[in-house]
């Protein structure tokens, strides 16, 4: 029996028929305890469109896999970089972004792409998250944001919405959250982009470009975690979650029109764009350079002027 | 050159030009050893008493084609080193009193996860905040137990700045041997103090580079030995190369070097190779210094600079009449029981003087549990530095004698 696939086409740019293989280091999500590799996603976990976004997104900018690094932390998603034939680094919880600039500094051959959750780079990893995006490094941070700690078993995070319930706010959370967005652009990001599980096509775009973005960028990608969050607050299928994307998702451009309060609990995907400041690793080879060079010498005893002079 | 620094630490003196003499601060002198060794990475965050090495770094990496890299916290710092070494570079940081602290966690990976990097204390006073610009010697079980879980540490302590430049190159050379980070463990006042020293040329310092699947594709195959280094394989080298995947790793981290342990069984094989990784290699990384140990009846265990004043005690002894030796550490952990013990052979009583309530003396005893002599401490946390004479009136023949004014 064979079955034919209607082929699928992007808005820009038709995807293979059979794409991406030199990406994939496990096929299928069929468990093979013998190996120990199977997918460890939940059934319906938006982690499994994400991942297959990402390595899209790296076929359309023709990445070669043996410069290509993912780093990451705890949580869900964790395993992910190994599903990847990229190298992997899967450190310590929050410090991707840490360690993915000092990679990129060191070999800026690389794209380092990191991987993190939101309480991965927004509550443990915070402090690292907006210092690279202060110092401008060429890397892209991809933020997977359920509202909680689901590998621990659906916590309250540093993104969870007011009043809903979690593990460790049974009588709702009381805590604001943050708005990814806003503060990787405050911090001098100079791309950021949010999207959804359930707009596929959008968040393979939303990666490309954050990839092809010279200097720090993120992607916030909204994921579904039903399990764990979607079923203490009315949400238990896989399929209402994304439901609930599509219903209440405007893109920026229509948000621009709307009036503040119409827009109010909706999520505004789109993608912004920063301040055009100078990129950490070439400003960092042309100070070597000029230091080789012996065009300047350190000065120990003054001889700076005031900024802007 | 002294020689005598350079062969204690197992580096082959033959061929090593002396190319320039300068009094420099000890931190310059860790700074300029790991130049020397090829550290080519420094991430760090200021912190007194060791600021100095990040200063001078500042002005050293971009000289070398290196990178320094300022971070926003000491546990961004450790992670940053981390990931410079995990693209191949040799990297480094520098930290005191609460960044080592807050640094354990990321230590704790470097030698678990097997990431060569060269981490180094100068170590101010006290716990807490402590004392920033006082010294102390007060973070040596913290060196060996500070991070959590079951591992080995490498942890070595130099006296002179002479021997912090050398033993510097000689720990980045390990790091990278033993693909490991480790600690180096001087004082605040050993950071800060001036001494002459001899630097080299340094295209003629022995250093060492990891072995990689390309240096020596035959290297670490898994062949279920309790002491294989697995291939370090860099990112963007062309092989796949996991970190932090430990439980399903030949190799804890890295390069898969193709085991077929996984899970519990993959565990218990990687914590007790990271043990006999060092155990088995105890010659090649046990360091130290002995002083007419051979027939000493008063012996003196003694680390850092504070075996300075040990080594001035020692010979006053001597002058007195009394059988005394000295054992300097330089390699701490894994801590040298047996050549403790070989010194003690002959001892009826072990002074160990330490600027903290008694850290080496508790291995000492652990060393000696089966020895009868009587183990005293000397110990200071009031950041003095203990007097000769301190050690000397434990000695009770020697007390006597400076009771009396009786000279020998």
């Amino acid at each position: 029996m064979t079955t034919e696939t209607k082929p699928t086409t992007s808005a820009r740019q038709p995807v293979k028929p059979k794409p991406m293989e030199e990406y994939i280091e496990v096929f299928g999500n069929v468990p093979d305890e013998e190996s120990g590799q199977h997918f460890r996603y939940c059934p319906g976990c938006g982690l499994g469109i994400a991942q297959s976004a990402i390595m899209r997104a790296w076929d359309r900018i023709s990445i070669d896999p043996e410069k290509l690094v993912t780093v990451g932390g705890s949580g869900c998603y964790a395993v992910m970089g190994s599903y990847y034939s990229a190298s992997q680094a899967h450190m310590g919880h929050g410090r991707a972004a840490a360690m993915a600039t000092a990679i990129k500094m060191s070999d800026p051959s690389l794209t380092v792409v990191t991987l993190q959750g939101d309480g991965d780079a927004m509550a443990i990893g915070a402090q690292h998250f907006v210092h690279a995006a202060r110092r401008n490094v060429d890397i892209t941070v991809i933020v997977f944001n359920n509202f909680v700690y689901g590998e621990t078993g659906g916590q309250h995070g540093p993104t969870t919405p007011r009043d809903t319930i979690t593990q460790t706010s049974p009588y709702g959370m009381v805590e604001n959250e943050f708005d990814i967005i806003k503060v990787a652009l405050g911090a001098g990001a100079g791309y950021a982009a949010r999207t959804t599980v359930f707009h596929a096509q959008h968040m393979v775009r939303a990666i490309e470009g954050a990839i092809r973005h010279k200097g720090f960028s993120v992607v916030e990608i909204l994921q579904n975690c039903h399990e764990l969050w979607g079923k203490r607050n009315g949400m238990p299928k896989a399929t209402d979650m994304l439901a609930w994307y599509r219903d209440n998702s405007v893109t920026s451009a229509q948000a621009a029109k709307l009036e503040p309060e119409d827009i109010l609990g909706k999520f505004i995907i789109g993608t912004w764009t920063g301040p055009d400041r100078p990129e950490l690793t070439e400003e960092w080879q042309k100070l070597v350079d000029r230091v080789q060079a012996g065009e300047v010498e350190a000065q120990k005893a003054g001889g700076g002027k005031p900024p802007g002079a | 050159m002294d020689n005598a620094v350079l062969e204690r630490l197992q580096l082959p003196p033959d061929g090593i030009k002396t190319a320039d003499r300068r009094l420099i601060q000890g931190n310059e002198a860790i700074c300029e050893g790991a130049i020397a060794a090829g550290i080519h990475f420094y991430a760090g965050y200021p912190i007194t008493p060791c600021t100095e090495i990040a200063e001078q770094m500042s002005i050293r990496q971009p000289q070398v084609g290196g990178v320094y890299l300022q971070m926003e916290d000491e546990v961004g710092s450790i992670n940053a080193v981390m990931g410079a070494s995990l693209t191949g570079r040799k990297s480094m940081t520098a930290t005191a009193g609460p960044g080592i602290s807050l640094m354990q966690d990321g230590i704790g990976w470097t030698q678990t996860d097997e990431i060569p990097a060269l981490i180094v204390n100068v170590q101010r006073a006290g716990p807490g905040l402590g004392n920033a610009t006082r010294s102390g010697q007060m973070d040596v079980m913290q060196a060996r137990w500070g991070p959590n879980g079951d591992r080995e540490a490498l942890v070595l302590a130099p006296s002179t700045v002479e021997e912090a430049f050398w033993l510097t190159l000689k720990a980045v050379n390990l790091s990278e041997r033993l693909r490991m980070g480790v600690v180096m463990l001087p004082e605040g006042l050993l950071g800060l103090m001036r001494e002459v020293v001899d630097l080299p040329d340094y295209s003629t310092v022995p250093t060492e580079d990891r072995i990689t699947p390309d240096s020596d594709p035959e290297a670490g195959k898994y062949d279920g030995t309790m002491t294989e280094i697995s291939p370090f394989a860099s990112f963007g080298t062309g092989h796949r190369s996991i970190n932090g995947r430990w439980l399903e790793a030949g190799g804890a981290g890295g390069y898969y070097s193709g085991s077929p342990l996984r899970g519990l069984e993959a565990q218990d094989y990687n914590i007790r190779r990271l043990h006999n990784k060092l155990l088995s290699r105890r010659d090649e990384i046990t360091f130290y210094e002995e002083s007419e140990t051979d027939d000493a009846e008063v012996l003196l265990v003694a680390f850092g600079t504070q075996a300075r004043s040990a080594q001035f005690a020692k010979d006053e002894l001597r002058r007195q009449g009394v059988k005394a030796g000295l054992l300097r550490l330089i390699t701490l952990f894994p801590f040298p029981g047996e050549v403790l013990q070989a010194a003690a052979a002959n001892a009826k009583q072990i002074i160990v003087p330490e600027m903290n309530l008694g850290q080496i003396r508790g291995e000492v005893e652990r060393a000696l549990r089966l020895h009868p002599a009587e183990i005293v401490g000397v110990n200071h946390v009031d950041s003095t530095y203990i007097e000769p004479d301190e050690i000397i009136s434990m000695v009770p023949a020697a007390a006597r004698h400076q009771r009396e004014g009786v000279t020998a």
